[in-house]
This record gives C-alpha cells, sequence and structure tokens, in this order.
C-alpha cells in the first residue's frame, strides 16, 4: 500500500517535470534577452513574445490533465501533437533561440557552437528533406504501425514520441523558414516552398488513411473517436502549415527588402 | 519615383498581377469545391472509397497545392498592393480566369478524364455536369471581359 501511494507520489511529480523545465527554458531565454537589451544590442520584443507563447503552448500539451485526456482520447492525443509538433516549435523558430544562445554564450563556447552546428551529422538532419521525412516518417511509424498502442503502455516510449515530435517539429521549421535563426542551411525559396508542399499533402495524405483506415489500430479506440482525431489532424494541419507558409513568405519578403536596401541594384 | 514609370515596367506589373491573381483564383475555387462538395453537402467525400489509392493521393496533392496557392498569391498580391503596382483591373481579370479554368479543369480533366470522383453519385451525371462546366464557362467568359477589357485600357 505505502509502496504505491510513493510510487503514485513520484509519477505525480515527474509528470510537472517538463512544465518546470519548460518554465527554466523560458526564464533562460528571456533573462539572455534583457542581456542583449541592456548590453545596447537589442533583441526584438515580439522574438521574447513569440517564445513565451511557443513555450506556453507546450505547456498546455504536457500539464497533467491534458495528458490525462490524451491517454485515453485519440482526440487528446492528436491535439498534444498539433502543439507539440507543430504550433510550438513554429512559435520557438520564429523567436530565433540559437542566434539568442550565440550571441549570449562566451566567444569560444559560441564557436564550438557554430563547430557543432556545421557539423555533418546535423546539416544531414536539418536539411528540409531530411527534416521532413524523420517528420512525416515519425508520424506515419507510430500510426501504421503497433508503435502507437506499444507508447500507451510505456511511459519511456511515450516521453520519447512527445520528445521526437517536438525535436522534428522545430527542425523543420527551422530548415523551412531558414530565418530569423541562424541554421547550417540557406536553401533557396523554391526548393523550401516545395518541401512544404509535399508536408502539406502527406499531412493531409495520413489524416485521411487514418480517417478511412481507422488507424492506429489495436489500440482499443471507438471508430467515430479515430474520425474525429483525423478531421483534428487535417484541420489543425493545415492551420498549422498555413501559419508556417505565412512566416516563410513573410520572412523571405523581408529578405529581399533588406537586401535592396544594402546592395543598390548595379546598373 | 515622381517621373513617369516607363511602357515595360507597367506591362511588367500588369503580368505579374494578372498571374498572382489566377493563382488565388484556382485556389479558392479548389478551397470552394473542397469546403461545399467535399465536406458540407458530402455528395464526393473527404474520404472517397470507390477510388482509393490514386484517389487520396491526388486528393492531398491537391489540398496542398490549393491552400499554397491562396496563401503565396494574396501574400504576393498583398506586396504588390504596398508596392503601389497592384493593376486592379489586371487582378479582377485573373482572378475571374483562374477560378473559371479551375473549375473546368475540375470539371474535364478530374470529373470525366481522369474519373478521380464524380459530383455526386447514384444519380443521372447529367444536369450536374452541365451545370458544373456552364458556371466555369460563364466565369471564364467574365474573366476573358475583362482582360479584353483591361487590355484596350491599357493600349489608351
Amino acid at each position: 500500500m505505502h509502496g504505491s501511494v510513493a510510487a503514485g507520489g513520484a509519477s505525480a511529480l515527474l509528470a510537472w517535470f517538463p512544465l518546470g523545465l519548460l518554465g527554466l527554458a523560458t526564464l533562460g531565454y528571456l533573462g539572455a534577452a534583457g542581456r542583449q537589451q541592456r548590453r545596447g544590442n537589442g533583441w526584438s520584443g515580439w522574438r521574447c513574445a513569440l517564445f513565451a507563447l511557443g513555450s506556453l503552448l507546450l505547456a498546455v500539451a504536457v500539464a497533467p490533465p491534458v495528458t490525462a485526456w490524451a491517454h485515453h482520447d485519440l482526440r487528446g492525443h492528436m491535439a498534444q501533437h498539433l502543439l507539440i509538433g507543430m504550433l510550438a516549435p513554429l512559435a520557438w523558430a520564429l523567436a530565433a533561440p540559437v542566434t539568442l544562445t550565440l550571441r549570449s554564450l562566451p566567444t569560444a563556447a559560441a564557436r564550438r557552437l557554430v563547430g557543432a552546428l556545421r557539423s555533418l551529422p546535423l546539416r544531414i538532419v536539418s536539411h528540409p528533406i531530411a527534416a521532413l521525412l524523420l517528420n512525416v516518417g515519425g508520424m506515419a511509424l507510430l500510426y501504421f504501425t503497433p508503435l502507437y498502442a506499444a507508447s500507451r503502455h510505456s511511459g519511456l516510449l511515450h516521453g520519447w514520441v512527445h520528445l521526437h515530435f517536438l525535436a522534428a517539429g522545430y527542425l523543420f521549421c527551422w530548415a523551412v523558414l531558414a530565418g530569423p535563426d541562424a541554421s547550417p542551411h540557406r536553401l533557396g525559396l523554391r526548393l523550401r516552398l516545395g518541401v512544404l508542399f509535399v508536408s502539406m499533402a502527406a499531412h493531409a495524405l495520413l489524416g485521411k488513411l487514418m480517417y478511412g483506415y481507422l488507424w492506429p489500430r489495436g489500440a482499443g479506440h471507438p471508430a467515430e473517436e479515430i474520425q474525429a482525431a483525423a478531421q483534428l489532424m487535417y484541420y489543425g494541419g493545415d492551420l498549422a502549415e498555413l501559419l508556417l507558409a505565412v512566416a516563410l513568405l513573410w520572412l523571405a519578403s523581408a529578405a529581399r527588402r533588406e537586401s535592396l536596401l544594402t546592395f543598390p541594384p548595379l546598373r | 519615383m515622381t517621373s513617369p514609370r516607363p511602357t515595360p515596367a507597367a506591362a511588367q506589373d500588369s503580368r505579374r498581377t494578372l498571374w498572382l491573381a489566377a493563382m488565388a483564383g484556382a485556389g479558392v475555387m479548389a478551397a470552394v469545391d473542397e469546403i461545399v462538395f467535399h465536406q458540407l453537402l458530402q455528395w464526393h467525400h473527404f474520404f472517397d472509397r470507390a477510388t482509393p489509392a490514386v484517389g487520396i493521393l491526388s486528393d492531398g496533392l491537391l489540398h496542398a497545392a490549393e491552400l499554397l496557392a491562396i496563401a503565396i498569391g494574396a501574400f504576393l498580391l498583398i506586396e504588390q498592393t504596398q508596392r503601389r503596382r497592384l493593376v486592379a483591373r489586371w487582378a479582377w481579370a485573373g482572378a475571374f480566369l483562374g477560378m473559371g479554368g479551375f473549375q473546368l479543369f475540375d470539371g474535364i480533366v478530374s470529373h470525366k478524364l481522369l474519373g478521380i470522383h464524380q459530383i455526386r453519385y447514384g444519380v443521372d451525371l447529367l444536369a450536374y455536369d452541365l451545370s458544373w462546366n456552364l458556371s466555369a464557362l460563364a466565369l471564364l467568359l467574365v474573366g476573358l471581359a475583362l482582360y479584353r477589357r483591361a487590355r484596350r485600357l491599357e493600349r489608351g
């Protein structure tokens, strides 16, 4: 009896752990931004607001009541997925945390971080096509194999799935936007728009396959629940990817205006 | 900026406006088709069981293309407006040509040639096909009239 109560207490504590981590990350970002401001380097308040927004969305997604809902209801799981894998990463990517880190670190450490960003493994996974495969492949693997059912019974696996969604979602936004954050790739706008196009199509396709064939199977979700979750994935994914497209176009047009200002056309 | 704009630049603005508006128009028509017929009326479905693999794959691609066309078209048109280089009459012509063009493409190529889906199942299709493609033609004719008017006004 005692043991189970203690275990319950420990797992309850563990449930709040991601929230604590998020709070620390947010405080770290805001503190670093404040220091840049005081040094006169300037750091946009919009970026701070976007980082805080990303943290808030993640906090909602991993808050214990939502986690509990997601555990027994596929709609809850899908809402979590949208927040962790799509909306929060977009807000975070627009807040340029890598650039802020590079500016805040001492020179030697910043050099090492730049070296790590340029290292081959990171260059490979942060290529838009690789990020797309990680993103879509991860989703396909989760919903079309027994992985989803397995992740419901293992807390550790469940945690890894969320971490994968967050990391792959962030990599994807980072790679497709190619800014404002410092990143190892600055690829052409057409390639990045093409990758976004494939991602939108793949997301819509996966949503329809789930709706039509009632995946994920073997997890005991009733058909109406799976269909509602698939619709959430379809429309929610649309919204997130539309926001990503608008952010991409906005950044691209701002970059073009800036380059016109700094480099007058040769005549 | 105070000097009158040379004619090639004006012609470039007109062409750009026309194409951007046509792209947005085609996207809007595709979205209307998808929202009204796929999702509200459910005449042909969100997921069409009658034509499995090719049907949903093409639907997914259409969906992504339509969203991006609306987003890119609208965004670049707004940018064009901000730079005061939008030519409104060319925009209207492009929008109608885009809408009618998509509608006719859908009515002829997707419904009839490829047979990905029909407008409705279990009914006589003739009236549906006729009204679908005639409305497409009407949009195209409006677009064509606007196009000719814009060209006439540009030539002075």
